[in-house]
């Protein structure tokens, strides 16, 4: 593996942005601190969300599933084992989960995937439910000593390895396989290319992903119940970011995941019964007016510049 | 049998809001993922007709019928039939129609909560018992289940006997050869469109007779209704209904003897079967 004069430019630059990013807590630990979580939060599931579905164009939503998850891994095993371990089994259980799913139905067309993921989060809540509603348990206490800066930090590095797994797999055979998928699977198909194992694979990421994003996020909410760490709400939440950025780029789905925090929070602090109208309006925005994302808008004012130099 | 009666009634009306569903899909090809929130909107109409002026449901579905077909109609040629033209092939239609609807659901459960807010709501309508083969059931129950039966007869007997029916299942079949032999694909998908949110919003007023609703629970009733149409195959009337009858009755199993909190796990599981042994639907033909 070589690295070309613009990767080593690309990771300096991404190395220097991780660090100017993680001084953060230096600066502020209130409000700001407490948006630098949410955006860091949203950063790793958006991205780790367009990994798999900007080449394979399926929308999954069970990033919520998958989350809620890892809260549970954290609540469950907090006594007993340390938390970087939690986050690791978590990440595990995630991708074992992700799997069986696209076992079941990514070997189908696109639309039994969209629908087995959209109610999946309600599925395992019942059934979360159902089993503590049994055993008498009610809702998890987690307690620790981590802080706002050290969930903050936790997430940050979870980005970083995001990012690295995103790189690593645009020039890996994985990769390639994938952009034929993207472009026709029917031809990928026909050259050789195992197109279920090769979707199944990519799906593990976000799988895993998520669940170590919400193992991580546990400490912050102290007690944890079902209905809390299973909102459906948050996987359309983390398809709207990455699609108003832009799935097909990397870095995409950052552009979507800042702006579309503040204005959440703009909106659930000061119209707080509008949101689910706000994420409606989104949806339409994304598919009338920016089917491509910012990213997309930018490639085409680029290009329209790069013409008008030509000429 | 007490279990088997009231989860093939609760199927006869499932059957009604899966036929909705199944004629946007199947015909008009937009997977609607707002039809919870049209089910939804009809049970508050007929809430507050029947609150307000004592109309009873059996009466306000020919209000509600009329308003959504209207609504329906204008959502399709408004928003949907642009995605339809602009889409250059099936997958990206898909994709489209999915986030355009789950924008409109959004659009539908936010403005739902700010007119009515987010209570459940529910009224007591014809709730004196019927007995059955020895058992007793809601008269709103069966009235609805009845009223359901109707209303797919009605369906099923046009989309077989008349020649819209007949352009209709061309559509559904073919929509490339359809236009070939001179269906006129795009109103006849924008009529097969508005009478799926017709249908869905007059199983909402049915269903509101008996369940209670809130304006959040719409998506509970659209994944039922896209299990119910995958598991009896897109565009298949007949599979449609038994399969509704399959997931009424599963359904109220699981409620009466294992917990009434697992009805979807329930859902899923059948989906699951479907998914791995027929997933060309129950009486699909098997694709090669």
């Amino acid at each position: 593996m070589s690295l070309t004069g613009t990767d080593t430019r690309n990771v300096l630059l991404a190395t220097l942005g991780f660090g100017v990013c993680a001084l953060l807590p230096f600066a502020d630990t209130g409000y700001w601190l407490g948006l630098g979580v949410t955006i860091a939060m949203f950063t790793a599931l958006a991205t780790s969300w367009a990994l798999f579905s900007g080449p394979t164009h399926y929308i999954s939503l069970a990033t919520a599933a998958f989350f809620g998850v890892g809260t549970y891994v954290t609540g469950l095993g907090i006594e007993t084992l340390p938390f970087w371990a939690l986050v690791g089994l978590a990440g595990l259980i995630g991708a074992g989960l992700a799997a069986l799913v696209g076992l079941a139905t990514l070997r189908l067309s696109g639309v039994y995937f969209v629908i087995f993921t959209l109610g999946l989060a309600e599925l395992v809540r019942q059934v979360i439910t159902w089993v503590q509603n049994n055993t008498g348990q009610k809702g998890l206490y987690v307690l620790t000593d981590l802080d706002e800066a050290g969930i903050y930090w936790w997430l940050l590095g979870l980005c970083a390895a995001v990012f690295l797994t995103g790189w690593l797999i645009g020039r890996s055979r994985l990769g390639f396989a994938l952009r034929i998928i993207g472009d026709d699977e029917i031809v990928a198909a026909h050259s050789g290319i195992n197109t279920a194992r090769a979707k199944i694979l990519l799906f593990m990421v976000p799988g895993a992903v998520a669940a170590m994003t919400g193992a991580i996020l546990a400490p912050r909410y102290v007690y944890i119940e079902p209905s809390l760490a299973f909102a459906p709400i948050l996987s359309f939440q983390v398809v709207i970011m990455a699609l108003l950025g832009g799935a097909s780029r990397l870095w995409g789905p950052v552009v979507g995941v800042i702006p579309f925090t503040f204005l959440l929070e703009t909106v659930s602090s000061n119209f707080p019964n509008q949101t689910t109208l706000v994420i409606g309006v989104a949806f339409l925005v994304i598919v009338y007016l920016l089917p491509n994302g910012f990213v997309g808008l930018l490639d085409k004012v680029l290009h329209r510049t790069k013409a008008n130099e030509v000429t | 049998m007490d279990i088997l009666i009231t989860g093939i009634l609760l199927g006869g009306t499932y059957a009604l809001i899966a036929m909705g569903l199944n004629l946007q899909y199947g015909v008009a090809r937009i997977m609607n993922l707002a039809n919870g929130e049209v089910l939804v909107a009809g049970g508050y109409f007929a809430f507050i007709a029947y609150t307000s002026t004592q109309l009873s449901p059996v009466l306000t579905i020919f209000v509600v019928a009329p308003i959504a077909f209207g609504l329906n109609w204008l959502i399709y040629v408004l928003m949907l039939q642009p995605l339809v033209s602009r889409a250059k092939n099936r997958g990206q239609l898909e994709r489209d129609s999915i986030l355009a609807t789950f924008g409109l659901s959004f659009i539908g459960v936010g403005l739902m909560l700010s007119f009515f807010g987010g209570d459940y709501f529910s009224y007591s309508f014809l709730a004196v018992p019927v007995e059955l083969l020895g058992n007793t059931y809601g008269a709103n129950r069966v009235l609805s289940f009845v009223m359901a039966v109707v209303i797919c007869g009605a369906l099923y007997l046009w989309l077989n006997r008349s020649r819209a029916g007949l352009a209709i299942r061309a559509i559904a079949t073919a929509p490339a050869s359809a236009r070939l032999v001179g269906i006129d694909v795009k109103n006849l998908s924008a009529l097969a469109f508005a009478l799926g949110g017709a249908v869905t919003a007059v199983g909402g007023a049915l269903i509101s007779t008996y369940l209670t609703l809130d304006a959040s629970t719409g998506v509970v009733f659209t994944l039922k209704a896209l299990i119910i149409v995958i598991m009896g195959g897109v565009g298949d009337v007949r599979g449609t209904i038994v399969a509704a009858l399959l997931l009424g009755v599963l359904e109220t199993v699981v409620a009466s003897l294992l917990d009434p909190g697992l009805t979807l796990a329930a859902a899923y599981v059948m989906f699951l079967g479907i998914l791995l042994f027929r997933p060309q639907g129950l009486f699909g033909k098997k694709v090669t």
